[in-house]
């Protein structure tokens, strides 16, 4: 065991390190830019066999991952915000085309107006796009899942690409002590990729060909397969993960579920925040808990269900607009979890922390409250709360 | 499913990703039926200099021993061999269905 103090990024940089990357393509972007700058010193210095591809774009980074991942390279590459909505178009030929890349995502706020700090919209304008998505609350957790997600990718039963999603700034920036496993653990763990089909003259293949009403729709469902795949997957590898680092993960984590009778669901970092009020909120008696999602998409539905249908009222806590949405999408997902469940908790929605706006323990406790009073009314004063904005 | 595709395999036997395993087998993508025009040889004028088969994207244009010939499975009437052709010896004519 070997701790360290690491930022969110550097973690990251590490465990790409460790993970034996063929190929690395990404291009600058804030709060990002540190696992890039971090891994390229690494080439630079001899330290790792990996070929470090500079381009001029984010849809480039992209595009060379996609086209590295078909040769049957394992591929890395990360951004954030605007370099990630500039990689869209990409992102659904990554996942359309199989390609187990592991891309790390500092979350970063949309423009406009221009902002550089942390919020999820940038990932969650992405989640339809076929890519696995991982949320990150330190930078322990960055560190492990980036290792665990290029087995989850490669997976024979996935073939998909996977996202590390940690908060910008504070993950990707503060530094924390991070628990790292040994090199050849690592090596180990993970080993060399097995692709299903590579680029090989003696056996040539068609790759992205063209595909009409006939073919599209049956590709489509494979992609659908190979998401519902993935917790079982995730499961088999979290477990298996354990074994050599003694951590526990899984598609989420319970707080206090036992016997809450408010929660809260959350992504990233705002869980620590929440973990610590909830406890000392039942401290004082008061029955409330915290589920913090690890995996995002696909959805775990049943999951979410079993977690959450014994209270009597969940905050669902967006750090992200859906404009027009009847819900943030973390909200919309988790009604749509709880719709089946015979009395299900009564849900509000509470939108926080957009362009990196702090989130205090405060805050926190101003949720709980108001889902502890839900709780006792059974009544929803506000389907949608906008926590900490100026009237 | 509809009856128009019960005859093609479906998403659980597909090769992943939508690639195609077997090489050369674009030749089996007959893409005649795109067409809206089509090329008809003039055999009298042509005199075998083989500029349509050197442009013609598809690989559609025959050779024979004098003149050329078009392969009407594939070709998508797309006119660049009539654009080309010299001795204007390629007339596209509109297709009757």
């Amino acid at each position: 065991m070997t701790i360290v103090g690491l930022t969110g990024d550097e973690a990251i940089a590490h465990a790409v390190k460790q993970s034996k990357v063929d190929i690395v393509a990404a291009y600058p972007i804030t709060p990002q830019t540190i696992i890039v700058e971090r891994f390229s010193k690494y080439v630079a210095d001899g330290e790792v066999n990996t070929a470090y591809v500079c381009v001029e774009s984010e849809h480039s980074a992209i595009s060379a991952s996609i086209g590295a991942s078909l040769t049957g390279a394992r591929v890395f590459t990360a951004s954030a915000s605007q370099g990630l909505a500039l990689m869209h178009e990409m992102l659904y030929i990554a996942s359309g085309l199989r390609c187990p890349i592991v891309m790390g995502v500092a979350n970063r706020a949309l423009s406009a107006p221009i902002n550089i700090h942390g919020d999820h919209s940038d990932m969650m304008g992405s989640r339809d796009s076929g890519w696995v998505q991982i949320y990150a609350e330190n930078a322990q957790e960055a560190y492990d899942w980036t290792i665990m997600a290029f087995k989850i990718a490669e997976d024979k039963e996935v073939q998909l690409p996977v996202s590390v999603n940690l908060d910008g700034f504070v993950i990707s920036h503060c530094m924390e002590g991070v628990d790292l496993l040994e090199d050849g653990t690592v090596e180990k763990f993970l080993q060399t990729r097995k692709p299903l089909f590579t680029v090989d003259p003696e056996k040539p293949i068609t790759i992205g060909a063209l595909c009409f009403t006939d073919y599209y729709f049956e590709f489509k469902r494979q992609q659908v397969e190979a998401m519902c795949s993935v917790p079982a997957v995730l499961g088999k590898i979290c477990k298996d993960y354990k074994g050599v680092s003694s951590r526990n993960y899984s598609c989420l984590e319970a707080f206090g579920m036992e016997d809450a009778q408010a929660a809260i669901i959350c992504l990233g970092s705002t869980a620590g925040t929440a973990r610590e009020v909830a406890r000392k909120l039942r401290a004082q008696g008061k029955k409330v808990g915290v589920v913090k999602l690890w995996l995002y998409r696909p959805f775990p539905m049943e999951e979410v269900s079993a977690a959450l249908k014994n209270v009597k009222s969940v905050a669902v806590l967006d750090r992200a607009i859906s404009f027009g949405a009847p819900f943030g999408a973390l909200c919309s997902d988790v009604v749509s979890a709880l719709h089946t469940v015979k009395e299900s908790p009564k849900i509000f929605n509470v939108i926080y922390g957009l362009g990196g706006r702090d989130i205090q323990p405060s805050d926190i406790e101003l949720v709980f409250n108001e889902a502890l009073e839900t709780a006792k009314t059974g009544v929803v004063k506000e389907k949608t709360m906008f926590l900490g904005v100026r009237e | 499913m509809t009856s128009s595709t019960e005859a093609k395999p479906g998403w659980k036997s597909l090769p992943m990703g939508a690639v195609v395993i077997e090489p050369g087998s674009s030749v089996k993508y007959k893409t005649g039926d795109w067409r809206a025009f089509k090329p008809v040889v003039d055999k009298a004028k042509c005199v075998n200099c083989l500029l349509c088969w050197i442009y013609c994207p598809d690989s559609a244009i025959i050779r024979r021993e004098k003149w050329v010939e078009v392969n009407y499975e594939h070709c998508k009437g797309c006119g660049i061999c009539a654009h080309e052709c010299p001795t204007k010896a390629i007339e596209m004519v509109e297709e009757q269905k």
